[in-house]
C-alpha cells in the first residue's frame, strides 16, 4: 500500500505526521521524502546515510563533428537550453528537460546524450522504517525528474509513506500520482481550510481517494469538520493543539515521543480506517 | 518606490500573517502575493477583484484525431509518460506533460499541435491597505517563477501609477525558481523563522540564497518563546554570520483568533505581538526609506 | 564597431536598463557613424525561461562586438564570451553617459558574470 502525506499549505505538520506514521507501524515500512527542495525528514533520523546514489538526467552534448549550423536543434528546444553560434552549439544543462528533442531534430547526428547530476538520494535506517530522501542540488529547479527517480525505489511490497512537497503544483502531483491513498494534513485556520480545498480539488481531478488529518485541533476545529462533511471527506484523525507538542517538536522530538498515546491511533488509521475507506469506494 | 519581501524557506512560519500586519502599518501601500501556489494573503485582506488576467506559460499538445493513424510514435518518444495508449487512440495526459513538443515535432502525420498552456490567473484588487496583485496557479501547473514575475511586474506598475513609496511582497516557500523570482532585485527582505529544527535548517538555506543574490535581509524570529534555547541558537547563528535580527515575536493564540475573524493582529493594537511587530516595523523603516 | 546597450526606451536619452536578458530594448550604437538602431527584446521578455541566452544570441546575430549593461548573468555571459562579444558593466544612468565612459576607456571589461542568472 502506498500512502502520500500532502497538504496545500506548508507548515501544517506533513513531515511530523509522516515520520510518526512510519514509526508507529509495526512490521516496518519505507518512508520517501519527496519534498526535494526542502527535505526535512532526515533531520529527525539519527546518523549518516548508509547509502547515497547520485541522481542524473540525460542532457545533450555537442560533438563538434559535422555541424553545418542549421539551427534545427535550437528551434526544437522549447526550454532555451541550447544556443547556436555559427557552426557551434552551446548546451545549458540546467535548462534542459531531457526530452531528447534536439537529438531527434539534428540531421547530422552531432548531438549525443550524456548524464548530468541534479541531486542525490540518501538512504537511512530510521526507528523501524527505511528513509529514502531526495535531495535537489541548490540552484537546480528540476524537482519532477528527481521525484520520479526517487519513486523508482519503492519496494514491490509493504507499506510506503511519501512526504509530499507543499502546494498543488507539478511536483506535488508527481508525488501523489499512483498512490493508493492521500492523507491531507491541515490546521483549523482559514489558511488551512483554503489550502485544503485547493489540494482536494487537485486530487479529485486526478481521481485519488483522500482523507483529512486535522493537526493542532482546538476549539476552532468545526471550520474544517464542517467543510469535510459538506465535501464528503473522511476526517481520519484530530491531533489536539497542545503547547507541549509544539515545544517538543521545536526541540526535534517526534510526535510519538511527546504523545505516545497517538501510536495506537496511527496504527488504526493505517491498518483499519484507510483500508475501510478504499473498500467502501470499491478501490480495494 | 522600495520593495520589501517577506520570506521564510519553511511554510507555516508566519510569513503571511506578518505581511498582513505590516501592510496595515504601511497603509496605503501596494501588495504583491508571490505565493501563487498557495496564495493566502487575500484571506486576511479581503481584496475586491478589479481586473483578472489569464496567465499562459509553455505549451501543451493537442491531438487532431482526424489525422492520427495510431502509429504511436508519440507514445514511444515521450519521456514523461504523458501519452497513454490504453485507449483506442493515443491520449494525452496533461499532468505529466512538460511541454517539450517532441510528440508534435516528430509526428509523421502532423496530427499534434502545440497550444499555449493556460496555467492560471492573476488579479489586481483593492484592499483596505491599498491595491493588491495576487494570482492563482492551476493545479498541477509548473510553478516556474514566471507567474511570480508577472505578479511583481504588475505590482510595480501599480505602485508607480499610484505614486506609492512601498511595495510589500509575500514570498513563496522553498528555495526554488518562484523564490528566486520573488527575490531578485528587491530592496530588502525579512526572513521569518521559528525556533525549531526545521525552521533553523530552512532559514540557513534561504539566507544562503539571499546572500547569493545580494539581497539586504534581516531575520524575524516568530513564536520565539516556544523554544528559548533554539531562539538563542538562531540569534547566535545570525550574529556569527553578520545577519541582523529585526525582532522577535512571541507565540500568541491571538494570531489564530484574529485569522479566524478575518482580521490581522494589528486589529489588536495593544496586544504583545502587535507591539512586537510595531517595533520591527520601526526597525526596518530606515531600510526602506 | 557596433555596441549594444540595454535600454528602457528607444534612444540614448532614456535610462539604461540594468538587466541584460530582460532588458526592454537593445540600442545598437555604431561607433563609426554615431547612428543608433533599436533592437526590441520582446522574444526574450516573453520567454518562460532562458531570456539571457536568447537575448545574447540576438545580440550576437546583430553583429555587435560589445555589450554595455548593468548586470549580466552566467548563461548570457557564456554565450557572449564564446561568441567573442565583450561585456562592459556600468552604473551609468543613460546611454550618453555610458558611451562617454566607454569612449574614455573608463569601463572595464567584465571577466565573469556578476549576478546569478534568473527571473527579475
Amino acid at each position: 500500500m502506498k500512502i502520500a502525506v500532502a497538504s496545500g499549505k506548508g507548515g501544517t505538520g506533513k513531515t511530523t505526521l509522516s515520520l510518526a506514521l512510519a514509526e508507529a507501524i509495526t512490521g516496518g515500512c519505507t518512508l520517501l521524502d519527496c519534498d526535494v527542495e526542502e527535505p526535512n525528514c532526515h533531520l529527525f533520523v539519527a546518523g549518516e546515510p548508509w547509502r547515497q546514489l547520485p541522481v542524473e538526467v540525460t542532457v545533450p552534448e555537442f560533438t563538434n563533428d559535422g555541424c553545418d549550423g542549421c539551427g534545427r536543434c535550437v528551434r526544437a528546444c522549447r526550454f532555451q537550453a541550447l544556443a547556436r553560434l555559427g557552426k557551434r552549439v552551446l548546451v545549458f544543462p540546467e535548462m534542459c528537460h531531457s526530452c531528447g528533442g534536439c537529438v531527434l531534430a539534428c540531421p547530422h547526428k552531432v548531438l549525443r546524450e550524456v548524464p548530468f547530476g541534479i541531486g542525490k538520494l540518501e538512504f537511512r535506517h530510521g526507528r523501524g522504517f527505511e528513509l529514502i530522501s531526495g535531495v535537489m542540488d541548490v540552484g537546480h529547479a528540476m524537482a519532477p525528474p528527481l521525484i520520479r527517480q526517487l519513486k523508482e525505489h519503492i519496494p514491490p511490497e509493504g507499506l510506503v509513506i511519501m512526504d509530499a512537497p507543499p502546494g498543488t503544483a507539478c511536483s506535488m502531483v508527481m508525488t501523489v500520482r499512483n498512490n493508493d491513498f492521500v492523507i491531507l494534513v491541515t490546521e483549523p485556520t482559514p489558511f488551512g481550510l483554503h489550502d485544503l480545498k485547493l489540494a482536494v480539488e487537485t486530487l479529485r481531478e486526478i481521481d485519488l481517494p483522500c482523507g483529512v488529518v486535522i493537526n493542532r485541533a482546538d476549539d476552532g476545529v468545526a471550520l474544517i469538520r464542517d467543510y469535510c462533511q459538506e465535501a464528503g471527506l473522511p476526517v481520519l484523525l484530530e491531533i489536539p493543539y497542545r503547547r507541549d507538542i509544539a515545544e517538543g517538536y521545536s526541540r526535534g522530538g517526534g510526535l510519538l515521543a511527546v504523545c505516545p498515546d497517538l501510536r495506537e491511533s496511527f496504527r488504526t488509521l493505517l491498518n483499519t480506517q484507510i483500508p475501510a475507506i478504499l473498500q467502501a469506494e470499491g478501490r480495494l | 518606490m522600495k520593495e520589501l519581501l517577506i520570506i521564510s524557506g519553511k511554510g507555516g512560519a508566519g510569513k503571511t500573517s506578518l505581511t498582513a500586519a505590516l501592510a496595515s502599518l504601511a497603509s496605503p501601500c501596494v501588495l504583491a502575493d508571490c505565493d501563487v501556489d498557495a496564495a493566502d494573503l487575500h484571506l486576511l485582506l479581503k481584496p475586491e477583484i478589479q481586473q483578472s488576467v489569464p496567465f499562459y506559460s509553455g505549451v501543451m499538445p493537442e491531438i487532431i484525431y482526424d489525422r492520427c493513424v495510431d502509429c504511436y510514435r508519440c507514445y514511444s518518444l515521450c519521456r514523461y509518460g504523458a501519452i497513454s495508449i490504453l485507449t483506442t487512440h493515443p491520449r494525452f495526459i496533461a499532468g505529466a506533460c512538460e511541454g517539450c513538443g517532441v510528440c508534435a515535432d516528430q509526428c509523421p502525420e502532423e496530427a499534434i499541435v502545440m497550444r499555449d498552456r493556460h496555467c492560471g490567473e492573476w488579479y489586481v484588487s483593492s484592499t483596505p491597505c491599498g491595491t493588491m496583485v495576487h494570482a492563482k496557479l492551476l493545479p498541477g501547473a509548473e510553478n516556474s517563477g514566471k507567474l511570480v514575475s508577472a505578479v511583481r511586474q504588475a505590482a510595480k506598475a501599480v505602485a508607480e501609477a499610484e505614486g506609492r513609496s512601498l511595495l510589500l511582497s509575500d514570498g513563496p516557500p522553498g528555495i526554488g525558481c518562484p523564490v528566486i523570482s520573488a527575490m531578485t532585485g528587491v530592496d530588502a527582505a525579512l526572513i521569518v523563522t521559528e525556533p525549531s529544527v526545521s525552521g533553523m535548517h530552512d532559514m540557513k538555506r534561504i539566507a544562503e540564497l539571499a546572500r547569493n543574490f545580494e539581497v539586504d535581509f534581516q531575520v524575524v524570529i516568530n513564536k520565539a518563546d516556544i523554544n528559548p534555547e533554539k531562539s538563542d541558537e538562531i540569534a547566535a547563528f545570525c550574529q556569527r554570520n553578520g545577519i541582523g535580527i529585526a525582532g522577535t515575536i512571541p507565540y500568541d493564540p491571538l494570531f489564530t483568533t484574529a485569522l479566524r475573524q478575518g482580521r490581522t493582529i494589528m486589529d489588536y493594537p495593544e496586544s504583545v505581538p502587535a507591539q512586537a511587530i510595531k517595533r520591527i516595523w520601526q526597525h526596518i523603516q530606515d531600510k526602506i526609506q | 564597431m557596433k555596441v549594444a546597450l540595454t535600454s528602457r526606451g528607444d534612444s540614448l536619452d532614456v535610462l539604461l536598463d540594468s538587466r541584460f536578458g530582460r532588458a526592454a530594448n537593445f540600442l545598437l550604437w555604431d561607433a563609426a557613424t554615431g547612428a543608433v538602431e533599436v533592437l526590441a527584446n520582446t522574444q526574450s521578455l516573453n520567454a518562460a525561461q532562458g531570456a539571457g541566452i536568447q537575448a545574447a544570441m540576438h545580440v550576437v546575430e546583430s553583429g555587435a562586438e560589445a555589450v554595455i549593461t548593468g548586470h549580466c548573468g552566467p548563461k548570457a555571459f557564456r554565450v557572449l564570451k564564446e561568441a567573442g562579444v565583450k561585456v562592459y558593466l556600468t552604473k551609468a544612468l543613460d546611454g550618453h553617459e555610458a558611451i562617454r565612459l566607454f569612449q574614455a576607456g573608463e569601463l572595464k571589461e567584465a571577466d565573469a558574470a556578476d549576478v546569478e542568472g534568473h527571473w527579475a
